[in-house]
């Protein structure tokens, strides 16, 4: 079976301050998989989905998008950041901070019209927050903020969605909530890259896993590589007490 | 009303609202340091626009001093950049060295014109409408109007075309980047409206009120409103009222009409800080009140749930039972009792269908943290609202 090769990332290096956070990385993410991005603090995950979308700069390398630059394939891509990377006490509503998904579209200068906020309040109740739109972001609790951040990327109508962290200090409601919608992505055929931290639900939610740490360690399915000899390479201690306890 | 105190409270209000609405965006964005830097460092801009004009209201002098401006903001970042020293360490390094250029040029070159230090720190709003434009000999109104009338309405019309642009990169810079909203052309398009305002004001109103200006009118809508245009409008009208009112206590006091309007910031400031609906100091006290209230009446509604025996339900004898003094006991059972929450006979207590459903979701919320357990008890209990 070949799949068509949705994200590609050749020789890519990235230096905070001249110090190499990612080093050579070469990375293909086939279209319609479910990816976990697995490492220890400090191994660059965050960073590699950031030099993909051209928030950073990297100092070698590239990244393409079915095969074109990220800048002509922003269409095709959500992008849900880590959730404390933003200030909750900004004034503005659920429902504003989902139309923001719907800027990308519009361009400079245009304004969001009733289409969009259509749009919006259709990706709210996708996410259980409709009874919420009009709450503003403080308010909301951390399982709430992630859904919202989550229906802004779904309302943008991506092709690939890249979601640094989305369980972060979440309920497990909200988690289950979250990995369903993920799992409905994945049957529309949609790619999802997702930076993950609970290494035990990594078979249970992703069909797909990278393996990271400055250096790419391994990438391919989970039930193919998912194992203690990764692990260890990647946390460089021996996993395979802790995952079978 | 003179027409010279017509045009000094116009003149005064347009400064205002010209300086609310980056104002807005700067302490936002947290950067309303950033303000009082730039107010200081335009200086050798101006100073070095004027040596080259002969002329303090050209053109050139603005975008002279817009530039010192923005090599402000440039040489903060860098400095911060490096990582040896935090951004206010920077700010503090950047502007005085920049201020202080323009001081010595001063001093060196132009003492005998009208640019001294203390013009440029305080201005002199009185003297504003002596100061005429002239349009092939017609009189069209005081000079500093039109320049920074045409700021405002550079600046408005700026506002109004990129504000979900704006919105977006201040919220959130990463989407920002993502979508193709480039926030480092939106931070130095903001830096230059900033810094182009602050040349256009402070000859008008002095450079400390220009900061005054953008930041007091920003913070005090910010603690009244959730809602980014409302802040904007709320910080435009705050600042109009304290031109205008500022205006008369100088006339009162026979004092410095940016000294007056300062004040007035400072006074306006100190009421929404203590008297804001929600984020107001006394509202915040009031409602760490009612929820340490609310907390003891859940600790006393657990207690009744957890014991069947009487002799702890007993109203005598509650307050041993929980360890409480009287009144505190007292103003707890009276709270559960007026919201139906317990029945009293024989001076025994007792929970009612409401209070004991009430303690249970209670506890459900406490226990699992999850908000929809509580969504309709909400409007009855402050606990509840986060």
């Amino acid at each position: 079976m070949t799949q068509k090769i949705a994200v590609q990332v050749d020789d890519l290096t990235v230096a905070y301050n001249y110090k190499p956070v990612l080093w050579d990385i070469d990375l293909e993410i086939p279209e319609g998989v479910l990816m976990a991005i697995v490492g220890p603090n400090g191994a660059g995950k965050s960073t590699l989905i950031k030099s993909i979308l051209g928030i950073l700069n990297p100092i070698a390398g590239s990244v393409s998008i079915y095969g074109k630059s990220y800048e002509k394939q922003r269409s095709l891509v959500a992008y849900v950041p880590q959730k404390g990377s933003v200030d909750w006490d900004f004034p503005t509503t659920a429902l504003d901070v989902v139309m923001m998904g719907t800027y990308g579209s519009l361009g400079w200068i245009k304004r969001p019209g009733q289409k969009e906020k259509k749009a919006a309040l259709e990706a709210l109740e996708k996410v259980g927050m409709l009874s919420f739109k009009s709450r503003q972001i403080s308010q909301l609790s951390g399982g709430q903020q992630q859904r919202i951040f989550l229906a802004r990327a779904l309302v943008q109508n991506a092709s690939i969605y890249f979601m640094d962290e989305p369980f972060q200090g979440v309920d497990a409601t909200t988690e289950i909530a979250i990995i369903n919608i993920l799992k409905e992505l994945r049957k529309a055929g949609k790619t999802v890259v997702v930076v993950h931290h609970d290494l035990q639900t990594v078979p249970e939610y992703f069909d797909w896993v990278t393996f990271l740490n400055v250096k790419k360690i391994a990438t391919g399915p989970v039930k193919d590589i998912f194992n203690d000899d990764n692990l260890t390479k990647t946390y460089g201690i021996n996993y395979k007490v802790s995952i079978q306890e | 009303m003179s027409n010279a105190q017509i045009e000094i409270q116009l003149i005064a209000s347009i400064v205002a609202i010209a300086c609310a609405i980056p104002g807005t965006f700067l302490v936002l964005r947290k950067m309303a340091m950033i303000s009082d830097a730039i107010s200081h460092s335009i200086l050798p801009g101006i100073v070095i626009g004027f040596f080259i004009t002969q002329d303090l209201n050209s053109p050139l002098l603005i975008i002279l001093a817009a530039f010192s401006g923005v090599i402000t903001v440039v040489l903060v970042e860098y400095i911060q950049k490096t990582g040896l020293v935090k951004e206010d360490t920077a700010i503090g390094l950047v502007f005085p060295v920049l201020f202080s250029i323009g001081v010595i040029l001063i001093a060196k070159n132009a003492n005998d014109v009208h640019l001294d230090v203390d013009a440029v720190l305080l201005g002199e709003l009185a003297f504003a409408p002596f100061d005429r434009l002239l349009i092939s000999g017609v009189d069209v109104g005081p000079k500093s109007l039109w320049i920074i009338g045409s700021i405002l309405i550079l600046t408005v019309t700026l506002v109004i075309a990129f504000f979900k642009e704006l919105k977006v990169s201040t919220f959130d810079a990463g989407l920002s980047a993502s979508l193709g909203f480039s926030p480092v052309v939106i931070h130095y398009g903001l830096m230059t409206v900033s810094s182009v305002t602050t040349v256009g004001a402070f000859d008008a109103v002095g450079a400390i009120l220009v900061v005054a200006l953008m930041i007091a009118p920003a913070a005090s809508a910010y603690l009244l409103t959730t809602d980014l245009k409302r802040m904007l409008i709320y910080s435009i009208c705050f600042g109009i009222l304290s031109a205008i009112s500022g205006y008369w206590l100088a006339h009162w006091l026979d004092a410095s009409i940016s000294g007056s309007i300062t004040t007035m910031l400072g006074l306006l400031f100190l009421g929404i800080y203590l008297f804001a609906p929600n984020k107001g100091v006394i509202a915040v006290l009031y409602r760490e009140k009612q929820q340490r209230t609310e907390v003891l009446l859940l600790t006393f509604l657990l207690h009744l749930k957890n014991h069947t025996e009487k002799r702890e339900r007993h109203v005598n004898h509650l307050n041993e039972h929980i360890n409480w003094q009287k009144v505190r006991s007292k103003t707890i059972l009276d709270l559960a009792f007026k919201n139906n929450m317990i029945l009293i006979e024989n001076k025994i207590v007792s929970l009612t269908e409401k209070g004991d459903e009430f303690t249970s979701q209670a506890i459900d919320y406490i226990i699992t943290n999850e908000d929809a357990q509580i969504e309709d008890m909400k409007d009855d209990f402050f606990l509840f609202r986060g």
